[in-house]
């Protein structure tokens, strides 16, 4: 990105002056490095969101930030009801509340060294992966929409988990305000056999050791010390949330010129939060983000499973579970004011900081566990929200490293099994029903997920607090 | 027809092209696959019907394309020819596939949806047709 358009507002934080169409300017956190390399279409999507109606404040980028559709990956953009504001189905993607969640072990290093390659076909076994997996549970119309409502909670009264998992994620595992008569009968029938799936593409389940620890307090209050081994599993709402964004999309570019709304790009089409359609998508997305919550609870279950049959007597507690393709209805002040409004978050995570009244007690002293999820054989982190970052970007930061090439490029530059071959000589399993789908996840196709993660931690939005080094990936 | 897959930052583009409409929207989907799998390992011996209607062309081709994500997804389907007819904005179309085997298949990526980014369908003075847009994956 040309460095010459943006105001320098401190070493990781920039400024695109409100021009033309833009109703309040655009803010990108990130280093001097991270900016240059941005495509200047991200300028562009971030200008375009800043011309939405009922923007507040600014659109914000953050240090992963790259192209994407509509929204850049790595945008945040809230919107205020009472100001015309709207809910943009492209500023949340078709991957409703992809997220990642991370368990404890209680094991370390030494204690599965010998049996990873055991653990790794275990979780393989047990882990549907890929395209045209499907999942053991396969739900009738009633089970559905209970699972639309209620989320991780329906997921926990259905024997896939604890109430004590309900604790550590967002919205205790069940937003409110899904409706699941808003949802298509397309969208429930992509779902009807793929709960407790992984699906394909960055999705994985991994088996990480913490290597390195930044931030003793939080370290602590997270439960995680050196050598400790954890569990991270990335992956969203699947084919429902993938077809809820469909139908909304389409929906909304059409409605939008007789709402008023004239679109700058289409794939940011969106509807004033005031209207049906926007209430409609609302009542959509958010069963969307139960759907996600839910997924993530029965994969949970099965990775329970898994280290119990390697490990008996083994617990996977939870860490946290964050989603990072939102739109969430938050409180927050600005100017001084106190505003009820619709944060969006496209490949950004809520980052909440210490004393936040929706963190739970455990972490209310260090704020909000932020779990990055870097590409397949490199380092994943831990960060926790900043004090203050909610007058930063709403309370927000990154959410990984972002794709530094093409699925092409990686494709042409790597084959899938001397990649698996490599990263096995390295002690990373790597189980994939796809080799191609390996190559085009190599990890030198994304970017440098330490330097976003320093820009974030300096910027002031999420601190550093522990390194993950990965030792089995289940790939989807 | 003609098809081939384009580079995109996250995702990936699917571009078709040929003498008419129908041949280019044909080809769109035969890189949709193509950005899932090899096209020459999918057979050929199902059939399922399709058809969608739209205002304009382009929001006809994200409608094709989204047609087939549906049918691949709930009947876990790869699909490798495709014989479609386009007439006032209304598209009928027969694709001819078989089920996943992921052993045999090797499907790298699920295709999520067909977005609005790089879309376009245009006819050039030569009167070829192109149709494209970048599928999220």
């Amino acid at each position: 990105m040309d460095l010459k358009q943006l105001q320098q507002r401190g070493d990781y934080e920039w400024l695109l002056p409100a021009t033309g169409r833009m109703r309040v300017p655009g803010v990108i956190f990130a280093s001097r490095d991270l900016v240059a390399a941005m495509d200047e279409k991200v300028r562009e999507q971030i200008a375009n969101v800043a011309s939405l109606p009922g923007i507040v404040s600014a659109a914000y980028a953050m240090p992963d930030a790259h192209w994407g559709y509509g929204f850049p990956i790595g945008g945040v953009a809230a919107f205020d009801a009472d100001d015309g504001g709207v809910v943009s189905a492209g500023g949340v993607g078709f991957d409703i509340s992809c997220g990642v969640r991370t368990l404890h072990t209680g094991l370390k290093l030494a204690d599965i060294e010998r049996d990873k390659r055991r653990l790794a076909d275990a979780l393989f076994a047990r882990i549907p992966a890929g395209v045209g997996s499907t999942g053991s549970i396969h739900l009738g119309a009633a089970e559905m929409n209970a699972m639309l409502k209620g989320g991780a909670r329906w997921a926990v009264h259905e024997g896939y988990g604890s109430d004590a998992d309900l604790a550590h994620i967002e919205e205790h595992g069940c937003v409110a305000g899904a409706d699941p008569a808003t949802v298509s009968d397309q969208a429930k029938k992509r779902q009807r056999d793929e709960m407790g799936t992984l699906g394909s593409g960055n999705h994985y389940l991994e088996v990480q050791v913490v290597s390195e620890l930044f931030d003793a307090a939080a370290a602590a209050a997270y439960g995680l010390t050196p050598g400790d081994v954890v569990v991270s599993i990335h992956c969203g709402s699947r084919g429902l949330g993938h077809q809820i964004g469909t139908d909304y999309l389409r929906e909304m570019v059409v409605a939008a010129p007789a709402a008023g709304i004239s679109l700058p790009d289409r794939e940011l089409a969106c509807a004033p939060l005031k209207s049906a359609l926007g209430q409609r998508y609302l009542g959509a997305m958010r069963a969307g983000i139960n759907c996600a919550l839910a997924n993530r609870q029965i994969l949970t279950h099965l990775a329970r499973g898994a280290f119990a049959a390697v490990f008996p007597g083994v617990k996977l507690p939870l860490l946290y579970d964050v989603s990072h393709n939102t739109c969430k209805e938050e409180t927050h002040r600005v100017d001084g004011k106190t505003r009820r409004l619709f944060v969006h978050r496209k490949g950004a995570t809520r980052a909440f900081g210490p004393g936040h009244a929706e963190l739970p007690p455990e972490y209310a002293a260090v704020g909000q566990p932020v779990l990055i999820g870097g590409s397949m054989g490199t380092s994943s982190w831990i960060l926790a929200g900043s004090a203050g970052t909610e007058e930063r970007a709403f309370g927000s930061a990154c959410h990984g490293a972002g794709r530094a090439m093409s699925r092409h490029e990686a494709m042409r530059r790597w084959q899938g099994r001397a990649l698996v071959d490599e990263l096995a000589s390295r002690g990373i399993l790597i189980r994939s029903p796809s080799l191609r789908g390996v190559a085009e996840e190599a990890p030198l196709a994304y970017k440098d997920v330490g330097a976003v993660v320093d820009s974030s931690d300096r910027a002031g939005l999420a601190g550093k607090v522990a390194r993950l080094t990965p030792l089995v990936c289940i790939k989807g | 027809m003609r098809w081939e897959t384009f580079a995109h930052e996250a995702d990936v583009g699917v571009r078709g092209s040929g003498a008419t409409l129908a041949e280019a929207f044909a080809g769109a989907a035969m890189a949709m696959t193509a950005a899932i799998c090899d096209p020459q390992k999918v057979g050929a011996g199902e059939t399922v019907n399709i058809e969608c209607a739209a205002p304009d062309d382009e929001l006809l081709l994200l409608d094709w394309l989204n047609a087939l994500v549906y049918e691949m997804a709930t009947r876990r389907m790869l699909f490798s020819r495709f014989d479609v007819r386009i007439a006032d904005h209304r598209l009928q179309a027969t694709a001819w596939g078989e089920a996943v085997d992921v052993a045999r298949h090797e499907p790298a990526a699920e295709v999520k949806g067909a977005t609005f980014c790089e879309l376009a369908v245009r006819q050039s003075p030569d009167g070829t047709w192109m149709a494209q847009c970048i599928v999220d994956v």
